[in-house]
């Protein structure tokens, strides 16, 4: 396998003003983040997940350990340009991302820069469009826009660049539930079907459920990494971390302690409605036919 | 009893005789009691936002009126100005607006501008900074210094300065993390409680609205579309997504197990409430 980005040993800081020590908040991390991949960083504020996602493309350098990204060293800054053409990012805020008063011009305003030719650069532009949903509004101007269709042209403007790893950090944090909804189906529709590497900040764990692996981050370590329906089961030690676990695995852990044997990685509400009912049915066959519960044959 | 805050047949039309022109109000009938939780829920762009803003008089009715304690809000400078303090009013990201040196002097504002004494001002600077979970040692230092979270807080803390008894927040929890979340909630019930204050909060998290506030007030399109208990509006959830509103999780795997034929409470919200009913069907117990 080959890696998208790889970290090693990183460590960061921030200098706080003279005098004052230095607040260290990655404490020498190791991750491999797989080529193609849907990974997931998970974390309560201040738990370094941010300031990782800005060390993946050279916005930040290591104060001590490397960054790679497709190999190439972030601390070189003959590279930087390469770096960011190659991981893009996606910010919380829509607003601070967008640069022009036509939505179009926005979307092709990265590319540009890039010194494209411009048929290139119109190709670019519209399938960006067509990929994140916008393509009919390409004319529009961004701020009458809502925020999750402005969120939307931040992605495209990121995807005109045909970037082949993009880090978005907590993008759907100021949104409402549509546009929250809509950005996440766009995250893995990108990562699907275009094969670009995903790295998704949040806090929100019910963004995590379709992620290959999801990374749990507390004060600048990574505490877990796994599977999002391996992770899910660790209920204690997530809410220990202050991260608040889907209701689902919530309802089927508390169903646990009163005596049910329910997976805790039955974390869509179908999966959690599927195993109760299972249970109970089981349990009322069990009682009619005074037999000890078996599996139906 | 006289509500303290109501609207009455209020309207609001944006932009009027232009081409954008648009009604975020329509005829809304809106009533609040004293020391009543609520929660306004609704789609982006059903009118929350317009409706809360006239219970302070930011922004005044194209047609119908507000009354605080049975007074027309708007009918004298006077009238206004009493709303503007009695009704507190935190804005979405109100962290935004944090502007002063330091920390103090930020929550000292709204109460600065009410006439006070300083020593009343510094009992009010310091009780609201209190309430708002924020230590003393932080009052001194400059509010860009903050985390979000702290900053989230000292906005909070200038408003309830003021000691408003009608206390509005818009969307108070949107970009925190859960524990950030937890702690302003608790913050908030507090000044709830103690100051037997009205909150109105509004929402987009459902499981939030259900586990908190007394009365849900559903909003769509400029209108009320629902008002009631949690279990009242959550038990009619055909109607709440056909306004493109979402149902707690909870809620949703109830409807889920009801329609694979088990007989659970389809309005319970709060996962103690569903694993009760759950354990009860365990225990092949009839519904009461």
């Amino acid at each position: 396998m080959s890696s998208a980005i790889k970290t090693q040993d990183l460590v960061y800081f921030y200098r706080g003003a003279e005098g004052e020590t230095p607040q260290t908040v990655l404490k020498g991390i190791n991750l491999e983040i797989e080529e193609g991949s849907f990974v997931a960083v998970l974390g309560h504020n201040g738990s370094g997940k941010s300031t990782l996602a800005k060390l993946m493309n050279a916005v930040l350098l290591p104060e001590g350990g490397s960054v790679y990204a497709y190999g190439m060293d972030t601390a070189d800054e003959t590279l930087m340009l390469e770096i960011r053409r190659q991981v893009g990012m996606v910010f919380q805020n829509p607003d601070n991302q967008i640069v022009s008063n036509v939505v179009e011009e926005d979307v092709a305003f990265a590319p540009e820069n890039l010194g494209i030719p411009p048929e290139e650069i119109r190709k670019r532009v519209d399938g960006a469009l067509k990929a994140v949903g916008m393509y009919e509004f390409r004319k529009h101007a961004p701020h009458l826009l809502s925020g999750g269709q402005k969120q939307r042209i931040a992605i495209a403007g990121v995807l005109a660049m045909l970037p082949k790893c993009i880090v978005f950090d907590e993008p759907t944090a100021m949104l409402d539930p549509q546009g929250r909804s809509d950005v996440l189906r766009i995250i893995k529709k990108i990562n699907r079907e275009q094969g670009v590497t995903v790295v998704l900040i949040t806090h929100h764990m019910n963004e995590t459920i379709d992620a290959d692996r999801l990374i749990v981050m507390s004060d600048g370590a990574v505490v877990m990494d796994g599977a999002p329906r391996e992770v899910f089961t660790h209920v204690e030690e997530l809410d220990a971390l202050g991260l608040a676990v889907p209701e689902t695995t919530q309802l089927l852990y508390a169903l646990n302690q009163k005596g049910f044997d329910l997976p805790l990685s039955a974390i869509a509400v179908d999966e959690c409605a599927d195993a109760i009912c299972g249970a109970l049915n089981q349990r009322a066959l069990s009682r009619r036919t005074g037999n000890a519960p078996k599996s139906e044959d | 009893m006289e509500p303290v805050i109501r609207t009455e047949n209020l309207s609001h039309v944006y932009s009027a005789g232009t081409p954008f022109q648009l009604t975020a109000l329509n005829e809304v009938n809106f009533e609040a009691h004293e020391g009543e939780f609520l929660a306004i829920i609704g789609h982006t762009g059903s009118g929350k936002s317009t409706l809360i803003q006239h219970l302070n008089a930011l922004i005044k009715p194209t047609s119908g009126a507000v009354y605080l304690d049975g007074q027309d809000i708007n009918a004298t400078k006077e009238s206004v100005r009493a709303a503007r303090f009695q009704v507190g009013l935190v804005f979405q990201y109100p962290e935004y607006q944090l502007f002063e040196e330091t920390v103090y002097k930020d929550i000292a504002f709204g109460p600065g501008n009410m006439k006070l004494s300083t020593a009343e001002i510094d009992e009010r600077v310091r009780e609201a900074a209190d309430f708002s979970g924020l230590s003393e040692e932080l009052l001194e230092k400059s509010p860009f210094e903050l985390s979000g979270g702290q900053k989230r807080r000292a906005a909070i803390a200038g408003v309830i300065a003021m000691r408003p008894r009608v206390l509005i927040l818009d969307e108070p929890m949107a970009g925190l993390d859960p524990g950030g979340c937890r702690e302003i909630m608790a913050n908030i019930r507090r000044y709830h409680r103690e100051k037997n204050a009205t909150v109105i909060m509004v929402t987009h998290d459902m499981s939030q609205a259900a586990r908190t506030a007394d009365r849900l007030v559903v909003m769509h399109k400029g209108t009320i579309a629902m008002t009631g208990t949690p279990a009242q509006v959550f038990s009619r959830s055909e109607a709440l997504t056909g306004m493109g509103l979402d149902l707690p999780d909870v809620t949703k795997i109830a409807l889920r197990l009801r329609e694979r034929g088990l007989d659970v409470d389809p309005s319970s919200y709060t996962i103690q409430q569903l694993r009760d009913e759950i354990l009860r069907l365990k225990g092949g117990e009839a519904r009461a």
